[in-house]
Formats: C-alpha cells, structure tokens, sequence
C-alpha cells in the first residue's frame, strides 16, 4: 500500500479556472456527507460568492465492485448482486439481468411470467420515482411531500414483500421466468393501490405543481438541451424532458410492452421543472401499463419448462430422477452459456439500463458490465450547474435522479 | 442482418478493413485502434449514431494478442438501431485514443476503463481514477487481478486485523 498522498489543487487544476489558482474564487467540498447529495457524492465546487463556477463530481465512495463479484458467481447466484445496484429499482434491475442472460442462453419466458414481470417493474418504477419526489420535495425545503410518498411507496413494498418475502432486495424476477407465482391476495392488493394512487398524484400535485415558490425555484433553472443531453449520454426521464421522445418500453418493446397503449410524457423546455413534470406524468403512464398488464394476465406456467436452466418445483424432485439431478446440477455448478457477447437494455426509472454479458462456455459470466443510467446522467451536471448559485444546484442535482449504488456498482 | 445496418457494414469493410461478427441478432465490428476516432466520428455525423450507449472493455488474459477487446456500443435514436464496435488492443499499457472529441459521454467512461482494465487513451482531457482511490495500486477487473475480500473483525482480533488493514491511518 503506497503511502497516502496528500490531496492538494494541482490535481485539480485542469478542471477550475485560473481565478481559483489566485485564490479570487472559493473551492469548496460539498459532500460525500450531505444531506442534498443522495448518497456519498463529493461536488467539488468552485465559487464566487453564491455563484457556481465548477461543480466537479467525485464518485467511487460507494464502489463495491459488482462486476467484478458477478465474474466469480454463477448465472443464477450472481443475480442478487443486480439488487444491490440500484437500489431504488431492484425488480427492474433483475429483469435487465435476467432478460440478458434469456438473450445469451436464447431462453423463452411464458406470457404470465412476462405480464408479471411488466406489472413488478412498473410498481417498482413508481416506487422509485416518489423517493424521487420525496426527496425533490425535501431539497427544496417541502418537508410533507416527502412523508406522503413514503407512505405510498410503503404500500408498493408490501406488495412485494407480498410476492417475494422482501421488501427491497427481492430477486424475484430470475432467468426463465419469476421465481413462483404471485399470491392470490396480489391481484386485490394491486388494485385497491391503483384505485387510491390516482388521487394521491392530484394530491402531490395541488401540493407542488402551481405553487408559486416551487416554480421559482425550478422554471427555466439548469437548461439541458437535447444536443448537450446525447453527447452526454443523458437518458430517461431528463432526455425526454429535453424534447426527445426516447424510451426502450416504446422504441424497442421487451415483455410484451407492445401490447400495451401508454404515452411517453415528454417536454421541451428541459429545466428542472420540466424534469419534474415529466416524473409526475410517468406516474399516470406507469398506472395504465399496470391496469392493462393486470386485466389481461394470462394464466399459465410462470417460467420456462426448459430444465437445463430453470429448476424443477419442489414437487418433481421426490418422484422424479431427472428432476433431482437437474436441481442438483443447477444450484452446485450453474448453467453453462455458449461463448459470445451481447447487450441488452432495458428502461429503468433513471435511463437506459444497459447489460453487457459475455460467455466462455463456463457456468459463470466472463465479463459483466452494467451500464447505468446514473452513471451518464451525472456527468452532465458540471454543464448544467455553471453560472446558477448553490441553491439551484440542489434542485437541479436532485431533478436528475442520481441513486449512488447506481453510479459506483 | 438488419438491413439497416447492412449498408454501414458494407462502408466500414470497405473503408477501414473491419471484420465482422454477428451473435444473437447483434453486429459486432471489429476496427483498429488507430482507427476508432475515424470510425465513430463517421457513424455519428453520417449515420446518425447519436447515442454512446456503453463503453466498456473485456480482459482476454492469459491470452496475450490481443489481451483487452474495448468495446463501444451505439445507438441511433432515428434508425432505432445499435451497433457494437470492438477494438482489439494489447501492449502495456495498451493505448487507444479517446473518443471524447466524438461523444463527450466516452470522457468518464473511458476513465472508467482506464481506472478498472489499465487502458491508456490517448489525449483524455481528465485522465484522473474515478471509482478507485487516487493512490490505488493495480486495475481491479483485469482477470489477473485478484478478487479480494475483508476478514471480519470481531473484539477479540480487532486490533490485530486492523494493524493490517489497508487504510489510511493518522
């Protein structure tokens, strides 16, 4: 272990103005320990007076190395590692994993699997993006915005701790299909969500939306035109509030999204306001794919009958010799996958989820790389907050949906 | 194939010597390093590859020639395609020149690459770590690397595990 160098401004001195060098504008840490950053992120900022003149990201306080873990565990094992990635969208983090390893193993999901894969990660999606709103809310000092979410989102927890037994960490979705059946109480217990939550929305909304201090702060604050939002690899729901209509649900349908008749709420004026708008818009859109995806739910087996890759139930394994020894195989040495790469994506709550799986013929991934929406949204930051003050910086931070597992993994 | 990609294909073949490899209904193009600039900068104004989707790299250890494949995956919002370009490099450190002239995003990523595989690119404007300390020694996910873990500390080893415990003290 080398010897820890002192941290001193030459390291920096690429990154801020010659007038923080004289000493004429301030570098201040905000972070990794504040409360406005949503996790461990470090802004180093440069100031003059209230304005900003450099917001600097450092990132890496909450690296864990995933991919690196992922290499060394079995396909299936490997799965409760996407949990922990993102940890405000679990389900739709399994779904991207497992939807990769369907496209590398060439593996077909029965529809009643797909329907409630839809309705799992659209519940998430939600779930996700009223901690965003809570959160939002709290930055720009709207304290009881941010109760009332939790205590929605509580609802969405219990339905999944209804299915899965956990309340965040479910690895419920697994390769093939979902791990067993939902329970009969979750039919009820989705519809009785989908009747309160409309008005609940109304209810933010009467909170937030036309109030007038709100919109001060955030109408025509931290700018992103599209140009800006792709070179930086800005997706989800900041690029569409740029005025691009870009969502994998739509452009490349996965589960059966093509069956269903939602919009994608999109906006042109890409400030923070425009951010927050779309967010609240996707909480409508996300409630008709629920509706629909819960009419039409099939009956029907709910994963794959493919035995080389998707374990027996329980019931098999007492009579059948076949059953034992592919359960035996599959959970001791794993599946083995042909030799390739592919990519898959899918559209988390913050972006395009990307997956990058690479085979060797062996039971454990060669190389997993998982492309984070976070990861991309954040660099932009630096471009977006030049020129506003501190406070805005706040908002605007907080309007991009950053989750810090998300960006370190 | 998708025949929208075809005729890229054809252009990239012809102008730059690419090979081709398809898996799963994806294209794989395989450029040379020199070359990659060249490449993403044409897919990007002419083809309308406006999207970096991913940059990433994968270790071919102990296989030598090429030892890494860096990998660049794009999107076209107004085709609605992908496409992958791969760049086979090795050496020590391996050097490929950035891509952040082309689409401002490869700059973390290529830090990215660069914190985690050892892959030097060449004129990166920030070429600091990102995920790793600033004094971390070594590239965590080449496959010569090994995967560490932490020994649990309890009360009665405590001191004696974090007397050798890499972190900085005082």
């Amino acid at each position: 272990m080398a010897q820890l160098e002192e941290v001193n401004v030459d390291q920096f001195r690429h990154l801020v103005s010659e007038r923080a060098i004289s000493g004429e504008t301030m570098l201040l840490n905000m972070g990794p320990q504040h409360p406005s950053t949503h996790g461990v992120l470090r802004l180093l900022l440069e100031l003059d007076g209230e304005t900003v003149i450099n917001a600097i990201p450092d990132i890496g306080y909450l690296h864990t190395g995933i991919e690196k873990n992922m290499e060394a565990k079995t396909y299936i094992k490997a799965e409760v590692m996407t949990d922990r990635l993102d940890y405000m969208n679990t389900t739709g983090n399994n779904l991207a994993y497992c939807m990769a390893v369907e496209k590398l193993v060439d593996l077909d999901v029965p529809e009643r699997a797909q329907a409630i894969r839809v309705i799992l990660t659209e519940l998430q999606r939600i779930a996700s993006h009223l901690v965003w709103l809570g959160a939002f809310g709290l930055d720009l000092a709207a304290m009881s915005v941010f109760l009332y979410c939790f205590r929605e989102r509580e609802i969405i927890l219990d339905i999944l701790e209804m299915c899965s037994g956990q309340r965040m960490m479910t690895t419920f979705i697994r390769p093939g299909g979902i791990w067993r059946d939902v329970p009969v109480e979750f039919e009820s217990a989705v519809r009785n969500f989908l009747k309160i939550f409309p008005k609940r929305v109304d209810e933010y909304e009467a909170l937030l939306t036309k109030n007038p201090i709100f919109q001060d702060r955030l109408v025509g604050i931290g700018k992103l035109d599209a140009a800006t939002a792709l070179q930086h690899g800005v997706t989800g729901p900041s690029l569409r509030a740029s005025g691009v209509n870009w969502d994998l649900r739509k452009a490349r349908p996965y589960m059966g999204y093509e069956q269903y008749d939602f919009n994608v709420p999109t906006r042109t004026e890409g400030d923070t306001f425009a951010r927050y708008i779309v967010h609240i818009d996707e909480f409508r859109e996300s409630m008709k794919i629920i509706e629909q995806a819960l009419n039409r739910l099939p009956m029907g087996p709910v994963h794959s009958e493919n035995r080389k890759f998707v374990p027996p139930p329980r019931s098999e394994i007492g009579v059948s010799m076949e059953s034992l020894i592919h359960h035996f195989k599959l959970w001791t040495e794993g599946f083995p996958a042909p030799k390739g790469s592919i990519y898959s994506a899918v559209e988390s709550p913050r972006g395009e989820l990307g997956i990058y799986l690479e085979g060797d013929g062996g039971p454990k991934p060669y190389r997993v790389h998982l492309r984070t929406p976070s990861f991309d949204n954040l660099s932009v930051i630096n471009k977006i907050t030049q020129g506003t003050l501190v406070a805005d910086l706040v908002a605007i931070l907080a309007s991009i949906d950053i989750v810090l597992g998300d960006i370190d993994r | 194939m998708d025949n929208k990609l075809e005729k890229i294909t054809q252009v990239l073949q012809k102008d730059f010597g690419a090979t081709l490899e398809e898996f799963r209904g994806e294209v794989h193009v395989f450029v040379k390093a020199e070359q990659v600039v060249d490449v993403l900068s044409l897919l990007r104004d002419k083809y309308e590859f406006e999207l970096l989707s991913a940059l990433t790299a994968v270790d071919y250890w102990p296989q030598m020639s090429p030892r890494f494949n860096v990998v660049y995956q794009l999107s076209s919002l107004a085709k609605n395609t992908t496409l992958q370009i791969r760049v086979p490099v090795n050496g020590d450190p391996p050097k490929v020149p950035t891509a952040t002239r082309v689409y401002e995003v490869a700059n973390w990523r290529e830090r990215e690459v660069a914190d985690m595989f050892g892959i030097e690119f060449e004129g990166h404007p920030d070429p600091r770590r990102i995920l790793m300390p600033v004094d971390w020694e070594g590239h965590p996910l080449r496959k010569d690397y090994p995967l560490g873990y932490e020994e649990p500390q309890f009360t009665f080893n405590f001191d004696e595990i974090d007397l050798r415990k890499p972190y900085a003290k005082e």
